[in-house]
């Protein structure tokens, strides 16, 4: 399942929730996501999202995911709007039967979602705003799995 | 009649996000933007900038029905 907010979560309810009920579940890997404050350079972040596109496209990629690491289940929830620094961005959880699967099917999703997910990125600090695009890193951890 | 959608750069460098152009095409759409702002119409059709239909990407030129929902998507950063 997949969600887009412009509001904060909390990842911990959302793991606890995610948890709940498996008895064939052998893992669950997470990873959360926090907005850096960057030693004040950055107030804020700003994530523009393209509702029915971006969501659609995350599906697609995270239920190729589910396929290829056999995986039993996913949740991804992903901030939009404006985040503060120390909030959660973006939330992954993966269930698989062994833990290997989860952990790598987790690192792959965040892969994506980092430099490939159709979001744009705007950082806001003290001398104004501008708009950022994937780093160098995020590119080669992204082709790791090509 | 379109629906025109801006994001990232695009709408920040047009001033505004969305409107309604009536055009039936994605190149007379294009022409109508460009004859009105033409920095904008270059931004449009600059490097990386993808364009969607009712969301889905499209390349090259496109009809477009009633009501078509057309999308400008600047190079995408990632979340």
């Amino acid at each position: 399942m997949i969600t887009l907010t412009d509001q904060a979560f909390a990842p911990g309810e959302v793991l606890t929730a995610f948890c709940a009920g498996r008895d064939e579940t052998g893992a669950v890997a997470s990873f959360i996501g926090l907005a850096r404050a960057e030693k004040g350079a950055a107030l804020a972040l700003e994530l523009e999202a393209y509702p029915g596109f971006t969501d659609a496209a995350i599906s697609q990629f995270a239920e190729m995911a589910k396929l290829r690491f056999a995986l039993q289940d996913y949740r991804i929830i992903h901030r939009t709007g404006r985040i503060a620094p120390g909030e959660a961005i973006v939330f992954v959880a993966t269930a698989a039967g062994h833990r290997r699967a989860a952990f790598e099917a987790c690192d792959f999703l965040m892969d994506y979602l980092k430099s490939r997910a159709p979001f744009w990125k705007k950082e806001h600090g003290p001398d104004g705003e501008r708009w950022i695009e994937p780093t160098a890193r995020d590119r080669t951890d992204a082709q790791r799995w090509d | 009649m379109a629906r025109v959608l801006l994001f990232g750069r695009l709408a920040d460098q047009a001033g505004w996000r969305e409107r309604i152009v009536e055009a039936s095409s994605l190149a007379a759409l294009r022409d109508l933007l460009e004859i009105e702002d033409a920095a904008l119409g270059e931004a449009l059709a600059g490097p990386g900038v993808q364009v969607a239909v009712d969301k889905v990407i499209v390349r090259g030129e496109a009809f477009l029905a009633a009501g078509a929902e057309v999308a400008f998507l600047p190079p995408m950063s990632g979340g």
